[in-house]
């Protein structure tokens, strides 16, 4: 089920959102996504992230402006617009007392699908996702990774062409939040459109292609991953060493001693690593291994949301910083 | 859009989730019920002799049974949607593509499942303490399912509403109970002082447990087609508020 003439999964134009009291957490949001983008949409606590999802998802009543998911405008298609859209809440929002099983086909009874295809879906997704084992158990039984994912599991039941998730991994120990990137990102491959909003930077590094940042309830920053990354015109590497005994000394670049086995170097886009190697080399520093650190991301939000210049202040940053 | 499969989905959820739980919903009114029994029945009953022309055993059978519907309905409704809200499982449903009626019609068909289960239930209880004779079976399914209904509704506006748990209890307390005792259970209006009779008609639960009432042993305090009237005002009045709220999305919506 697709509309084949939108080309935008979503398209959010002059969107406001003032709740009662007079709170403004929405300030005239532009936001387009394209069918099949992997999206991040990021900002601090409070920025409006939440709120805009809600909007999206009709949980939350706009003040002004129009949203239309795959087309269809939500305030005369909603219940179309509806059914293109999977949602993984930030909080744990299913009955705790209902078996995983229960939980996940009465979810796809809600969008028609019938009982059988249900639970041929919610087999294939529970053991995709790692949690066939539980299906008959309560749903509070699970740790809090396993309910995350219960709750990818659920958005998905309908098959949605796009998937919205709002800090899908907070909380989820490395090793998991890995497996869930991955899963993610076959998703996506599929042609499912994904809309990410996360606190762990790298995550949106790694994953999105596209991205928005908000704050105080405006978008500040849209643009693609790398067009944004493209902005730092440093880039911090980490270099793994052979146990070394004199001081190491290096000239025109910034770098930092991490211990006995470990320096990090800012490399700028004019200068070359051959130089830092050369350097290295002439002090008997043997160097085993390197790789980037990711930071980039986080460098250029902080400044965004700072209202700084991005790539001037990662640099005065990393000039402070050098020994 | 199937809404037929939705509409069961809610459903179904509605009544795993009483029969989950059945020594909480389906055994206390049962329990409840035999006291009324004994009590008002057996032991202070036998003292009060006949009413409306039947022994007051008899006489108080279709109103305890009519009293159950209308606490069961009502609760179950209450409890399950202000818990959907507190846990926030109700917007499972309010994200998909559901339209209003469909939610309100499985909750409340939750509701109704519930209130005539347990009405069976006490039916059979009181088998044990008298013999149960049969007027009018079709006014008795009507009236069963239009006065669950009518419950079931109230109750869902009640959750609506409720922010807290107190708050689902308040009218069940404050107002159900005392309308419900006051509604003809166990005494029959005609009599009330004139002046209290006329207040009673301002009761809607006097028409419910009189039509229920007819359908047993074909006596009634009131106008069958009046009590009828006056139930079916209060479905389209409480099934048009609940749809109106639910579609601004009071206490679901932000």
């Amino acid at each position: 089920m697709t509309n084949a003439l939108a080309t935008y999964a979503l398209q959010i134009s002059s969107l406001e959102k003032t709740y009662k009291g007079g709170f403004q957490a929405l300030k005239g949001i532009d936001l387009s996504v394209k069918q099949g983008d992997f999206f991040a949409l990021l900002g601090p606590n409070g920025a409006g992230k939440s709120t805009t999802i809600g909007v999206i998802t009709s949980l939350v009543n706009k003040t002004q402006g129009q949203v239309k998911v795959y087309g269809y405008d939500i305030d005369t298609d909603l219940e179309k617009a509806k059914s293109f859209i999977g949602l993984v809440p930030q909080e744990f929002n299913f009955n705790q007392f209902e078996p995983l099983m229960n939980i996940l086909v009465n979810q796809a009874g809600y969008y028609g699908v019938d009982k059988k295809t249900a639970i041929a879906r919610a087999e294939k997704y529970l053991k995709q996702l790692e949690l066939w084992d539980k299906r008959n158990m309560p749903a509070r039984t699970l740790s809090g990774g396993m309910k995350r994912r219960l709750m990818i599991a659920r958005a998905l039941m309908h098959e949605p062409q796009m998937l919205i998730l709002d800090e899908p991994t907070a909380g989820v120990d490395i090793e998991i939040r890995r497996g869930m990137w991955d899963f993610l990102q076959t998703l996506n491959a599929q042609g499912i459109t994904i809309i990410l909003t996360t606190h762990y930077l790298e995550e949106a590094e790694t994953l999105c292609r596209n991205i928005a940042i908000i704050d105080d309830g405006k978008i500040v920053e849209n643009t693609s991953m790398k067009a944004l990354l493209s902005k730092l015109d440093i880039e911090t590497f980490v270099l793994d060493l052979a146990p070394f005994a004199n001081e190491i000394t290096l000239h025109d670049i910034g770098y930092r001693i991490i211990d006995d086995h470990t320096l990090e170097i800012d490399v700028q886009k004019t200068q070359n690593l051959n130089a830092v190697f050369e350097q290295l080399s002439a002090q008997g520093v043997e160097v085993l291994s390197m790789r980037n650190k990711s930071n980039r991301l986080e460098a250029l939000f902080v400044n965004l949301i700072s209202n700084k210049e991005p790539a001037k202040d990662a640099n005065n940053k990393s000039e402070q910083e050098a020994k | 859009m199937n809404n037929a499969i939705a509409l069961k989905s809610i459903l179904t959820k509605e009544i795993q989730r009483f029969t989950r739980i059945w020594v909480q919903t389906l055994v206390p009114p049962a329990i409840t019920i035999s006291l009324y029994f004994v009590i008002f029945g057996s032991l202070i009953g036998s003292r009060i002799g006949e009413m409306g022309g039947f022994d007051y055993m008899s006489f108080i059978v279709p109103g305890l049974i009519m009293m159950s519907v209308i606490t069961n309905s009502y609760s179950n409704v209450a409890s399950s949607f202000f818990s959907a809200k507190w846990q926030r499982n109700v917007e499972e449903m309010l994200v998909a593509p559901v339209p209003n009626w469909v939610i309100v019609a499985g909750y409340v068909g939750g509701g109704m499942a519930r209130g005539i289960l347990v009405g069976l239930i006490v039916t059979l209880v009181s088998l044990l303490f008298v013999d149960i004779q049969i007027h009018n079976i079709w006014v008795i399914i009507a009236t069963v399912s239009l006065t669950s209904a009518t419950f079931a509704l109230g109750g869902l506006i009640n959750a609506i509403f409720a922010g807290s748990f107190d708050d689902i209890s308040i009218i069940p307390t404050f107002i159900l109970t005392p309308l419900t005792y006051l509604g003809g259970v166990f005494y029959s209006i005609s009599l009330l002082p004139d002046f209290w009779q006329g207040v009673s008609q301002l009761n809607p639960i006097v028409y419910m447990v009189n039509a229920f009432r007819y359908g047993f042993l074909g006596v009634s305090d009131v106008s069958i087609t009046t009590a009828f009237a006056v139930i079916g005002f209060f479905i389209i009045t409480l099934f048009t508020i609940a749809m109106t709220l639910i579609s601004k999305g009071i206490g679901l919506r932000s």
